[in-house]
């Protein structure tokens, strides 16, 4: 693994350069169970060295395809090519690939470091370097007391990093993990992320990570795909896929989302005019989106993104007002329900910088909500 | 490197195969063919030889005659004897199953209403005797049972009887022999049942105002339908063609349809009507089988 | 929540008494001085001495033994393969078949399955010579059909259990489908081969009915001895008997549940 521990960020991501070859290429990927279609032509490039996630809600066909990956499930139609290899006809034992379970599945007959010299045993290597190999790992993901303890005498957390491990040492090209961090409880699983993520940096494999966890996916990825349904609706980096959804289910599925409808009423330059009845106003949003006037649109706004005040301020485009129905005190920011003199909803949070609520609105009192037209996006009807 | 993956899959493949055959071919040919020749047997011709029987095909001037005798059958039906043998074996096993399912009921109710760690204790109380010989178990009951055994003796020390009552060679023995020793057959099924019956059922049914007996008549005895059939089933089929029991706690008109075979097997050695008396039993019992396939696939899924 | 019926609490007590009342006496009636089975007149060891100066039944006890273990053993491969194939091969050609056949034995009635397979050896032996003759071998057969059945019954609800994705991992380290099989497969059902080879051993020991139909003159198993002793009447040494297959029976299965339930215990954290 040190050859590629030495791999920092390109300045150009892979993803971006046309003249990069794929490392993982699914072409056309279909599977169907019966009569149900599970994954549906699906094509994707990940590039080496990437943790992709495949992000999706349950049963929208990321764990078939990951298993189609691991060679677990045979695509019903379509080609997976590692590194170049057409995948077809490989059992799981014949792939570059290694998966950690979502349930770690670590085989609870065998000590920690038996688990873990399985997968080199299987491969024939001298004694000598399957235990210098199982000492690193377990130097790794810092497992090195545990190494003679079984699976039940570990807690969630050590398990979790045994199950890395053991499918980590095979050093295969492409490491698959499914759901790695949902049986973790949510203070140990954000630890883990960032120490996921660093294990990935430092032994340089490319990993594909199913979840259904939007926060995870976010900290965790170089890219996502969003999964739905069995296809994959849109894959971008994470600043992308909040930023710059394709679509009101992405949008949606990350984050929460404002989406007002309107008309197109004209474009100046890089901005669309769309009138907006709920809101009482035409709006001004910075966007590429081709419509043209007349045509039905939605204007997609995320609530941090709006400036709520008792008065309006300089320096945005655009400016309702609204009356507060309902106030939910989260700690670190506060959720307001809004209802606009159009007739609106709109949620707006705003980021709790003091320890006062002197200042923030109560329930049935006016306020202004302002925004520039960077702030928005739009979305097809 | 995908001739390899190809060969991988063909070895895998032939060693699915492998799998598959050897248990088919050994049920097949040790379950499933004897009843075949059961069926065949049943239609042949009693004959003083080795074996007791008549082939069915033959080979005369050079053609091929079957010739099916279905007199065995009719020899059953006309033959008052059998048709109440085959009466009188669904009535103890009827009897025998309702008297299981009242001991039952109440056992695995309390075991898996039972504190967790109690639980496998009591489970293993119920199996173990499954474990020990059945007709060791069934002997027992004989020194319980006879005229100067320990129930009457017993009996008579309290007083209450001063005459020894005839308990074995009755009806009553077949029905305690039966019941006792197909016990764990009821109790399992409907603990498995029982067990998973969810709590908070019961406590929504006492929320909302039901007392416990209603709750128990109400939620969980329909929930355990499925447990009871399983359970019946499991005791009643076998109970029918029950040899060991009325062979030894029986009296000699306890005419269940086992015994009849037996005796028409190794007694008369009468082959085809033995075979006849058999394809009977198995088509009076297919219903029960069927019944208990059902019951036992609803409570697996 | 716990629903307590005094009722039926008081039932599932005289059930356990129902249950072992019987046991009871016939071990104690063993250590009886006298030839009643049903009157204390002291203690005595006399009975167990006859036992063991009968050849007849020592005879019969040696050839059930060995039919148990070879029968017992089959039974382990045929059911485990049987309920493995059932388990873990999703639809093959002959899964239905499969299936009721393994079901089916459970509850056939014994002199079924005794007539048909006798009838099936008498056919055979008329038509290709095999087996020659009945004893040991055909009893063997017999039981090792029936036990595979009950084998796979506890090996299915094991693997059930289990979880497919230790296979997957193994397999997704590189082991082929046989290693997998024995490196992960074999020691996590362990404990249910166990309980299943001991389940058909104990059957066959048992078996009375089976083996009476596909026996040959010469050949009887231990319960055809105590079958035609019992139809005579109450005797104090198969109680002697009873209490020692009762006694090792308990300790067998007592140590193999004990063993079972902390291995259970040791997988479940």
């Amino acid at each position: 693994m040190t050859e590629l521990s030495t791999a920092t960020t390109p300045a150009v991501p892979p993803w971006a350069d046309p003249e990069a070859q794929p490392f993982l290429r699914l072409d056309g990927v279909s599977k169907s169970f019966g009569g149900f279609e599970a994954v549906r032509g699906v094509t994707l490039d990940i590039y080496r060295g990437e943790l992709f996630c495949l992000l999706g809600g349950s049963g929208c066909g990321k764990s078939t395809l990951l298993r189609m990956l691991a060679g677990f499930e045979t695509p019903s139609a379509g080609r997976v090519l590692i590194d170049g290899e057409d995948q077809a006809g490989r059992a799981p034992h014949d792939r570059p690939t290694n998966m950690m379970f979502q349930s770690y599945a670590l085989f609870p007959h065998m000590s920690v470091e038996k688990n873990i010299a399985y997968g080199l045993k299987r491969d024939g290597l001298p004694r000598a370097e399957i235990a210098a190999r199982v000492a690193d790992i377990l130097a790794l993901v810092q497992m090195t007391p545990f190494a003679r303890r079984k699976p039940d005498q570990l807690s969630g957390g050590q398990r979790q990093r045994v199950a890395l491990a053991r499918a980590l040492v095979k050093r295969p090209k492409l490491l698959l993990l499914d759901e790695p961090l949902g049986a973790l409880d949510r203070k140990l699983r954000e630890e883990t992320q960032f120490e996921l993520k660093k294990i990935q940096a430092e032994v340089g494999i490319t990993f594909v990570v199913v979840t259904h966890d939007q926060e995870e996916a976010m900290t965790l990825s170089s890219r996502i795909g969003v999964m739905n349904a069995g296809e994959i609706v849109q894959v971008g980096t994470p600043h992308e896929i909040y930023e710059q959804p394709h679509s009101r289910f992405v949008a949606n599925f990350i984050g929460s989302v404002n989406c007002i409808e309107g008309r197109v009423t004209g474009r100046e330059g890089g901005h669309l005019r769309i009138a907006c009845p709920d809101l009482g106003a035409e709006v001004t949003v910075e966007s590429g989106f081709e419509a043209g006037a007349g045509e039905k649109v939605a204007l997609a706004l995320r609530p941090e993104k709006i400036a709520m005040g008792r008065t309006a301020r300089p320096g945005f485009e655009n400016m309702v007002t609204g009356r507060v129905e309902e106030v939910a005190y989260m700690g670190n920011l506060t959720i307001f329900q809004l209802r606009t003199d159009g007739g609106a909803r709109l949620r707006v949070t705003q980021s709790n910088t003091t320890r006062t609520d002197a200042d923030v609105p109560r329930i049935g009192e006016n306020v202004q909500l302002q925004w520039t037209g960077a702030a928005g996006f739009v979305l097809g009807a | 490197m995908s001739a390899r993956g190809l060969a991988g899959l063909r070895r895998a493949w032939s060693g699915r195969a492998l799998v598959v055959a050897v248990p088919l071919l050994w049920l097949g040919l040790f379950f499933a063919l004897p009843f075949l020749v059961v069926a065949k047997i049943s239609l042949s011709e009693l004959a003083i030889a080795m074996p007791p029987y008549l082939p069915l095909a033959e080979w005369a001037d050079g053609a091929l005659s079957i010739v099916l005798n279905f007199g065995n059958y009719l020899f059953l039906l006309s033959d008052g004897l059998y048709v109440a043998a085959y009466l009188e074996s669904l009535k103890i096993a009827a009897i025998s199953t309702l008297f299981t399912l009242l001991i039952g009921y109440p056992m695995a109710y309390v075991i898996a209403m039972a504190r967790p760690d109690r639980r496998n204790l009591l489970l293993m109380l119920v199996v173990l005797p499954f474990w020990t010989s059945f007709l060791l178990r069934v002997y027992a009951w004989i020194g319980f049972l006879k005229s100067n055994g320990i129930i009457n003796n017993a009996l008579m020390a309290l007083g209450l009887t001063d005459a020894p009552l005839q308990l074995i060679q009755t009806d009553i023995a077949v029905y305690i022999g039966i019941t006792y020793t197909y016990l764990p057959f009821m109790i399992l099924p409907l603990y498995a049942n029982l067990s998973r019956l969810d709590r908070s059922h019961l406590e929504a049914a006492a929320d909302l105002g039901a007392r416990p007996l209603t709750t128990f008549l109400t939620v969980t005895l329909p929930q355990s339908a499925g447990g009871i059939v399983a359970g019946c089933m499991l005791v009643f089929i076998p109970a029918v063609g029950e040899f060991v029991i009325p062979a030894l706690l029986g009296g000699p008109d306890t005419l269940m349809i086992g015994r009849v075979l037996w005796d028409e097997f190794f007694s008369n050695r009468d082959w085809p009507v033995a075979s006849a008396v058999a394809v009977v039993m198995l088509l009076v019992l297919i219903g029960p089988i069927l019944l208990l396939r059902r019951a036992q696939a609803r409570e697996e899924s | 929540m716990r629903q307590k019926f005094p009722v039926m609490t008081v039932i599932a007590v005289l059930g356990f008494v129902f249950l072992y009342a019987p046991i009871l006496s016939l071990i104690v009636f063993s250590f009886n001085e006298s030839r009643l089975v049903t009157v204390w007149s002291g203690f005595s060891l006399k009975w167990y001495a006859e036992l063991f100066r009968d050849t007849q039944i020592l005879e019969a006890a040696w050839l059930s033994l060995k039919i148990a273990v070879a029968s017992a053993s089959l039974a382990l491969v045929i059911g485990t393969l049987a309920a493995f194939a059932l388990v873990r091969f999703g639809r093959f050609r002959g899964r239905m078949a499969l299936g009721v056949m393994v079901s089916a034995p459970l509850v056939m009635p014994e002199v079924i399955v005794g007539l048909s397979l006798l009838l099936l050896f008498v056919s055979m032996e008329g038509l290709i010579g095999w087996p020659g003759g009945r004893g040991l071998l055909t009893i063997t057969i017999a039981h090792a059909t029936f036990g595979a059945a009950f084998v796979a019954v506890v090996i299915q609800s094991r693997l059930v259990s289990m979880e497919m994705d230790l296979e997957e991992a193994a397999l997704d380290l590189g082991a082929r489908p046989l290693r997998v099989f024995f490196d992960v497969t074999l020691p996590v059902i362990a404990p249910a081969l166990v309980s299943g080879w001991l389940l058909a051993f104990t059957l066959s020991l048992d078996d009375l009915v089976i083996a009476s139909f596909v026996s040959g003159p010469g050949a009887s198993t231990l319960p055809m001895v105590i079958f035609s002793k019992v139809r005579l009447g109450v005797s104090p040494d198969v109680n002697a008997l009873a209490t020692l297959i009762i006694v090792i029976v308990s300790l067998a299965v007592t140590v193999a549940a004990l063993h079972i339930t902390r291995s259970n215990r040791h997988a479940a954290r």
